[in-house]
């Protein structure tokens, strides 16, 4: 095992890379962690996120190949939605790829002189010129990638860009294995600044493997726990989705741009409608036996004639939301076509329906017409919808172009930033009221995985600011440890501290085996001082009017509550970032 | 003697926990190439998945190969291997039909012993030990409707 961590360095302005020994496995572990070092040695806290010297880091954890569920990448970079350091998660099989190339991180800087794509492995490296594929959406450059690259079909990962991160959008994701997204704040425009259409990960090294009994022991317990425990059945068989009807019944689910809660219309893009009518099949994660990828099926008449297609796309909660309800889209087949064509630009859905949403009422009040949007939007108008969003991923006019940095800066420029429901980026699906509110709009990844607090507010409807926010900080610390050893967070049940901590020493890392929660702290403050010394000001982030208007199953949001929880949050943030730490 | 059939492989998730089973508990590494089973997509994921190994062929052609003796044939089809006996000339690997010898960089080969091992990993019982000789991917419970 290594007590460091192995990094390749490619410069794509020189076309040459470097393989760098990096200290400090102890004190930051991998992953979340291994990216905050990475960036505060190779990144620049002043420069804009598109200085070719800015760096876009993809880091693993230690236990990666070695345990299931250990499949996730973090992808770390300056974000062009805030000009600050974030990082953005994805499934797939980039982790493993990463594993097997032999590298806990792969770091990219630099800008090619033309559009290229970069092959690693642990045996290989090589950029290619890549121009004809500039232009190409996500589908069509991943099967001619498939192609260029013929080798370990099935154990490499290829991750690239549509149209929407070569015009270096905000809201641009890069697509991971085709069913898997790095999606959210930007790391697609990232790649595109830097000319990058993609990165293949050629996973072809053996590691080594303890000699203890007690590795292939250990190994069998937890898995027998993650397939023993409710976690197949809750992300497998209906996954995510199932969310919709539990949402909409608390009157939590965001309807057209959140001028509702609840609908109907819930019942037609509920799990259990896609899983009836539309799921295809499942597929996992490479190294994770759950399976919790649902590829949906659309089949479409094209021509008379029964001339027919059809496609295949992978669906997940919150992007029904987005794409679904939040458009006032009520019919899982329209869902997955409007999904289609982001995925094909390469933007992510999340965003990119919020903002859709936000157009469509904009468009409504007339504060855009026509001119703006090219064709009249409508909630429930899926080829509206359709359009849109292929305007929005391909920046069509300045319109669109705008509005795929962020809804508030187009609303900036046209007016109704009160209805733009956005909480530090595009909101997640969650109008579970302040709790929630206040997290995402404050948290690091502006996700509802930075904390479970629209969980933890389904549970607690007392209004104790101080014990809110103590549960905002104290539920991000072993999360921040999980996305350090890159465990996916569905097997946060299984991953308690304890086990993560036998897993480490059995493979040989002692010592942090034996300091995991103080390691998680740190890891923590490290995250957050680099964010804060890339100019995050709290006190800067609002939060629209539409959400004080939301009303849920415990009644109106009580606007003082969530001023309350917003400022002491912001405060704690801000302490925790004065906090001395050594990176 | 029983050998292993992908008798269910349409239902791959492609989680490859099968080959690091095999890697892990047989080859004792780890790794999804150094292994006796290997999960491939055929044309990308959204064709689904294939597992490469070892088909029992009886004669095997690749223990025909080896000039060594290291692939010995195995009763009921499939080869035992002797490591020692090695000599990583890579005609096993030339010899089968299936490419389900991998050789890793220094040109050791790796191929599937028949145990089963990987079988019990495997979610979605895709995978099962079947009476050599009786088909090598039909089993009747192939054709059995959803377990509740």
């Amino acid at each position: 095992m290594r007590d460091h961590f192995k990094i390749l360095k490619v410069d794509l302005s020189a076309g040459k890379a470097e393989v760098i020994r990096l200290e400090g496995r102890n004190e930051v572990a991998g992953g979340s962690g291994l990216a905050a070092v990475v960036f505060n040695r190779y990144g620049y806290f002043s420069r804009p996120w598109n200085h070719p010297e800015q760096p876009l880091i993809f880091a693993i954890g230690p236990l990666t190949g070695y345990f299931p569920l250990m499949s996730k990448t973090v992808c770390a970079f300056k974000s062009p939605y805030h000009d600050q350091y974030t990082e953005s998660h994805a499934g797939g099989r980039s982790a493993l790829s990463l594993a097997f190339a032999g590298i806990d991180a792969l770091v990219i800087t630099g800008r090619s002189r033309e559009p290229c794509c970069l092959a690693v492995g642990s045996r290989n490296l090589e950029i290619r010129p890549a121009g004809f594929l500039w232009g190409l959406d996500v589908i069509r450059s991943g099967k001619i990638l498939r192609n260029m690259f013929k080798t370990s079909s099935g154990h490499r990962s290829i991750l690239r860009i549509g149209q929407a991160g070569e015009k270096q959008l905000a809201m641009a994701g890069i697509n991971a294995d085709t069913y898997r997204h790095f999606g959210r704040l930007g790391g697609g425009a990232v790649m595109g600044a830097k000319n990058l259409k993609a990165v293949v990960i050629n996973g072809d090294a053996v590691l080594d493997q303890p000699d203890s009994r007690g590795y292939a022991d250990l190994y069998k317990r937890v898995f027998k726990q993650v397939i023993d425990t409710g976690m197949m059945k809750k992300y497998h068989d209906l996954g995510t989705p199932a969310n919709i009807m539990t949402l909409n019944s608390l009157q939590a689910l965001p309807w057209r741009n959140l001028q509702a809660s609840s609908d109907p219309g819930a019942e037609g893009i509920s799990g259990e409608r896609f899983a009836k009518d539309a799921l295809l099949r499942n597929i996992a994660c490479a190294g994770c036996p759950v399976g919790c990828i649902h590829v949906g099926f659309v089949r479409e008449k094209f021509m008379k004639d029964n001339r027919y297609m059809y496609k295949q796309v992978a669906y997940d909660y919150e992007p029904i939301f987005a794409a679904g309800s939040m458009l006032g889209v009520s019919d899982c087949f329209s869902v997955l076509n409007i999904m289609d064509v982001m995925e094909r630009v390469g933007l992510d859905v999340i965003s990119g329906g919020v903002a859709i949403a936000w157009a469509t009422e904009a468009f409504e009040r007339g504060l855009i017409g026509p001119e703006e949007t090219i064709i009249p939007l409508g909630f429930g108008n899926v080829d509206a919808c359709k359009k849109a969003a292929f305007y929005l991923g391909t920046a069509a006019n300045d319109f669109y172009r705008l509005l795929g940095q962020g809804t508030l800066k187009a609303a900036e420029r046209y007016g109704g930033s009160e209805f733009a429901c956005v909480l530090g980026q595009e909101m997640a699906g969650y109008a579970t009221g302040e709790l929630f509110f206040a997290a995402q709009s404050l948290g690091f990844r502006h996700s509802h995985l930075d904390s479970g607090a629209y969980s933890f507010e389904q549970k607690h409807a007392e209004k104790d600011v101080e014990k809110m926010v103590d549960f905002l900080m104290e539920d991000e610390v072993p999360r921040a440890f999980l996305t350090s050893m890159v465990a996916c967070l569905f097997a946060r049940g299984v991953y308690r501290p304890e086990v993560l901590s036998e897993c480490l020493n059995v493979l040989g890392y002692e010592k942090l085996s034996m300091n995991v929660e103080q390691t998680a702290h740190k890891i923590r403050s490290l995250r957050w001082k680099t964010r804060f010394a890339c100019g995050f000001d709290p006190d800067s982030i609002t939060i629209p009017k539409r959400f004080y208007k939301v009303k849920s199953w415990k009644g109106p949001v009580d606007p003082a509550y969530l001023n309350a929880l917003r400022s002491r949050y912001a405060e704690r943030l801000k302490a925790l970032a004065d906090e001395s730490q050594t990176p | 003697m029983k050998v292993l059939a992908a008798s269910r492989i349409e239902r791959c998730i492609g989680c490859h926990i099968c080959s690091l089973a095999c890697a892990r508990l047989v080859h004792k590494c780890t790794s999804w190439d150094t292994s006796g089973i290997r999960i491939h997509s055929s044309g990308g994921l959204s064709t689904g998945f294939e597992a490469v190994y070892c088909l029992a062929c009886d004669p095997a052609p690749c223990a025909r190969a080896c000039p060594t003796g290291a692939f010995i044939q195995r009763k009921g089809g499939g080869v035992k291997v002797k490591r020692d006996a090695c000599i990583r000339c890579g005609n096993c690997a030339d010899a089968c039909p299936v490419n389900a010898v991998f050789l890793d960089s220094s040109g050791m080969p790796y191929v599937c012993i028949h145990c089963g091992r990987c079988a019990a990993f495997c979610p979605h019982d895709c995978l099962e030990m079947i009476e050599a000789g009786g088909g090598k991917d039909l089993s009747a419970s192939k054709l059995e409707g959803p377990k509740s």
